[in-house]
């Protein structure tokens, strides 16, 4: 069981937060047993013993004493909770010093990251061990939710604002990130990462980028190393069943109905001007919402593309 | 029946429902006919609405999308949401329970403006013609319409947003009326702590929808104007902040919370008493705690955006008021189970329905401080936790308590009875499906699994299966208690008009009862709680 409470916490803070679900509960489950308890113990204890015949009641209204604990104590124990919740959530708003940042763009349907040093990535965001992160958020059409379970953290991303969100990842590894607010048709497949690397290993990343070395791979393997790390899929099938957008088998080659009804062959010219200017010509029957690839894709990169979708027959 | 219609004073007289034909509902302006009307339109949508969440989880028995496109999903869960919410569980009990109650427990002839009452039926309904005509090209914004997605989606927004304008309009004229009603049309004697507790929660609710509705009536027209004439109200391209549309949702929507669940409270009150057969405890911290709660509930709006980026100290100050409406809610409970001590209690299915609500509404009230702290807040929210929560305080809390109030007073609408073996075999596999479908919620959003997915990863895969098989099992109860509503109705054995030995005054008008509901209006000389076979019920209150 990943990501129960207590389990699984990917940060120092996370902790923290698992240990405020851990007082909640502990304090509601003290309540739940000696409320339900009652109820019951009660609905059993005093039910009517003979069909038809009422037991002696009492005729008790009330009790002043017993109204002025049940709303005192329960006022002090939600006090007790508040400041709790607050200070580690205060703790959790306040950035660390010296946090590497980076900035993420929530589009229909995908996550765009842009480091400072001018790297980009889609739907994943490498991050050194040990050093504080700050997420810049934003949106390029709706509010999307960033969320990071392990971490315990979400934030809302909003069009035409900046939110923040930093976490100090403690453990290497890969994590989750999913969209929390509710965005279309693609709401439940907008999943990205957070890779966690070992501080050396991020270095040697950061210096050459992934790509680096592999510019003499064959176009189409690196097309599809390049289309399942674009999140390219969350939205086109390459077969089976279509998904929000038009499915890429056999594309390249055929008559290519249009939204205005004209209809265009899908030539090598068409694919890359689909992946930088998606609007240009939209496909009949699809709705415009494909974000552009223009600054997040090196004109390489969208020929090994543009070639690998021509193997999928 | 003699006895009975003797205590009636209902010798001649012929029962409300005795005139045929449309016109006799349709221009009726008889408060119970008008009731029934809103109880069978909001039973309707309860069931068109049961519907879609049983589609909902017949998706959700595959991580991948199997019968439905998202799309199709997306519909589904906000048609759900939309009909639950604004056609089933904001008018079913105030319009329909209250309708037909409130002026029989305060021993009056009708509501205070008869013609109003109609009215809003008849706008309610021109509502709900709406948003069915919406369907032409559904909703998918999910049923809180959070801009900017709702102002660019080509989905009949605008359609639906009028549709529930009109709703609200009917739901503050409907107020209005109650609060009138309630101040003016006490029988003589009854003061306002001789009234029964359900006009207190009724009351408190009708100055909600009074106060509140209205903000959500023209947040809608802010919204149809920035998609038909494009003002950017919410849009930042055009200066507008699309998070400024949430802050005027809830604060709409989160004192609504308290119209569904305030009514529900009444109906409890008044069955704990009658069942344990003793006073109840505490009559004025429950009359007023509901009036507190109506009162704090304008000012915690903003928990339902502690991720939207305001500010911390914000953030703080709705976390801290948000934890003192905990309190007068558990007060409430508190108090009911109170009165079970030392009472004479009989399991009729009311009495069912009503500890069925206080065993679920605990834990939706324990489930609440999760949420109302910021630290966990941000990581449980918006995921399936905040669906199990709303769920046991809404499904567990309100419906349990309109159950609960349809069960109790079927003898008062129909003059029969209901088969009491078949409602417990009902409420059995209701009980039972209930917490299958959505305890299994609360392990899969600690989990991490965010709300309104039509797909998931495989991980959630066995919580979403049990969660499905307990919303099959909640189905089936539910069809076995409209199949006893039907079989009391043709069946039923007579009832007479006072079957649960019952104080209050509407039990002393016939079952069912006449057009003006009483012969003379009744003379109230004490509180309607005397129960207890020692003492005299007068003390402490």
């Amino acid at each position: 069981m990943d990501n129960v409470l207590a389990f699984g916490a990917a940060s120092a803070e996370a902790g923290k937060v698992d240990a405020v679900f851990v007082l909640i509960t502990v304090i509601g489950g003290f309540f739940f047993l000696l409320t339900q308890g009652l109820l019951i113990f009660f609905a059993v204890r005093y039910r009517r013993r003979t069909p038809g015949v009422d037991n002696e009641t009492p005729a008790i209204t009330g009790n002043h004493l017993l109204e002025f604990l049940w709303i005192l104590i329960p006022s002090v124990v939600v006090l007790v909770i508040f400041y709790y919740g607050w200070r580690v959530y205060a703790d959790m708003r306040t950035p660390r010093a010296g946090a590497t940042e980076v900035y993420v763009t929530g589009s229909q349907w995908m996550w765009e990251v842009k480091y400072p040093d001018g790297r980009t990535a889609i739907n994943e965001v490498r991050v050194p061990r040990g050093k504080p992160v700050k997420f810049l958020l934003t949106a390029s059409d709706v509010i999307h939710g960033f969320y990071l379970p392990d971490f315990r953290v979400k934030m809302d991303a909003i069009p035409g604002r900046l939110t923040t969100l930093w976490v100090q990842p403690d453990r290497p590894g890969k994590y989750p990130i999913y969209c929390t607010v509710y965005c279309g048709d693609g709401h439940s497949n907008m999943n990205a990462q957070l890779v966690v690397m070992d501080p050396d290993e991020y270095a040697e990343w950061a210096r050459g980028g992934d790509e680096k070395g592999k510019e003499d791979e064959p176009l189409p393997k690196r097309g599809e190393r390049l289309v399942n790390k674009a999140g390219c899929l969350n939205c086109h099938a390459i077969s089976g069943k279509e998904k929000i957008g038009p499915n890429l088998q056999g594309v390249f080659g055929s008559k290519v109905p249009l939204e205005d009804g004209k209809s265009v062959t899908a030539d090598e010219e068409y694919l890359r001007e689909s992946l930088v200017d998606p609007g240009a010509k939209i496909v009949k029957g699809y709705p415009n919402v494909m974000p552009t690839y223009k600054t997040s894709m090196k004109p390489g990169e969208v020929q090994a593309i543009v070639e690998y979708m021509k193997t999928l027959k | 029946m003699s006895a009975e219609a003797a205590v009636a004073g209902a010798g001649g007289g012929k029962g409300y429902l005795a005139e045929r034909g449309w016109r006799s509902w349709a221009f009726t302006l008889d408060h119970k006919r008008i009731g029934v009307m809103y109880l069978c339109t909001t039973i309707a949508f309860f069931l068109l609405g049961g519907v879609f969440a049983l589609l909902l989880r017949l998706e959700l028995l595959s991580p991948q999308a199997r019968y439905f496109s998202n799309h199709t999903y997306n519909v589904f869960f906000t048609l759900h949401g939309a009909m639950m919410i604004f056609l089933f569980i904001i008018p079913a009990i105030p319009s329909g329970l209250g309708n037909f109650f409130i002026p029989l427990h305060l021993g009056a002839r009708d509501v205070a403006f008869p013609r109003l009452n109609l009215a809003s039926f008849w706008i309610f309904a021109a509502g709900f013609l709406v948003i069915l005509g919406s369907l032409v090209a559904p909703m998918d914004t999910g049923w809180t319409f959070y801009t900017p997605y709702s102002a660019k989606t080509k989905a009949a927004v605008t359609t639906l947003s009028l549709g529930v304008f009109l709703i609200g309009m009917s739901s503050i004229l409907t107020g209005l009326n109650f609060i009138v009603t309630i101040h003016k049309m006490r029988a003589p004697g009854m003061t306002w702590h001789r009234m029964p507790l359900f006009l207190w929660s009724m009351y408190a609710t009708s100055i909600i929808q009074v106060v509140a509705t209205p903000v959500v009536g023209v947040t809608f027209l802010l919204l149809a104007a920035e998609r038909v004439l494009g003002v950017g109200f919410f849009d930042p391209a055009k200066g507008g902040d699309p998070v400024l549309f949430q802050h005027f949702f809830w604060f709409y929507s989160h004192p609504v919370v308290y119209v569904m669940i305030l009514p529900a409270m009444g109906i409890i009150s008044e069955v704990i008493p009658v069942f344990s057969r003793k006073p109840i405890f505490g009559y004025k911290a429950i009359a007023y705690s509901s009036l507190a709660i109506a009162f704090l509930g304008f000012l915690v709006w903003a928990h339902h955006m502690f991720t939207s980026g305001m500010s911390p100290l914000a953030n703080a100050i709705f976390s801290f008021m948000t934890f003192f409406v905990a309190v007068p809610t558990a007060v409430k409970v508190f108090n009911w189970i109170a009165t079970l001590y030392k009472g004479s209690i009989t399991f009729e299915s009311p009495m069912l329905y009503s500890l069925t609500f206080i065993f679920l509404f605990i834990i939706g009230g324990l489930t609440g401080p999760f949420l109302g702290a910021l630290a966990t807040n941000v990581q449980l929210h918006d995921t399936y936790f905040v669906v199990a929560h709303f769920h046991y305080t809404m499904m567990g809390g309100t419906v349990m308590g309109f159950f609960a109030g349809l069960h109790y007073w079927f003898p008062k609408m129909t003059g029969r009875m209901l088969n009491e073996k078949v409602a417990r075999v009902a409420w059995a596999l209701v009980f039972l499906g209930f917490n299958v479908t959505f305890f299994t919620m609360f392990i899969v959003g600690v989990r991490g699994m965010p709300r309104r997915y039509a797909e998931y990863l495989p991980k959630f895969h066995t919580e979403n299966v049990v969660s499905t098989i307990g919303s099959a099992i909640m189905a089936a109860g539910i069809l076995v208690m409209v199949w006893n509503f039907v079989q009391g109705l043709r069946n039923g054995a007579k009832a007479g008009a006072n079957p649960w030995r019952s104080l209050t005054l509407e039990w002393r008008a016939a079952s069912p009862p006449e057009t003006e509901n009483f012969h003379e209006i009744p003379q109230v000389d004490d509180w309607p709680y005397g129960y207890g076979t020692r003492g005299t019920g007068k003390e402490g209150r």
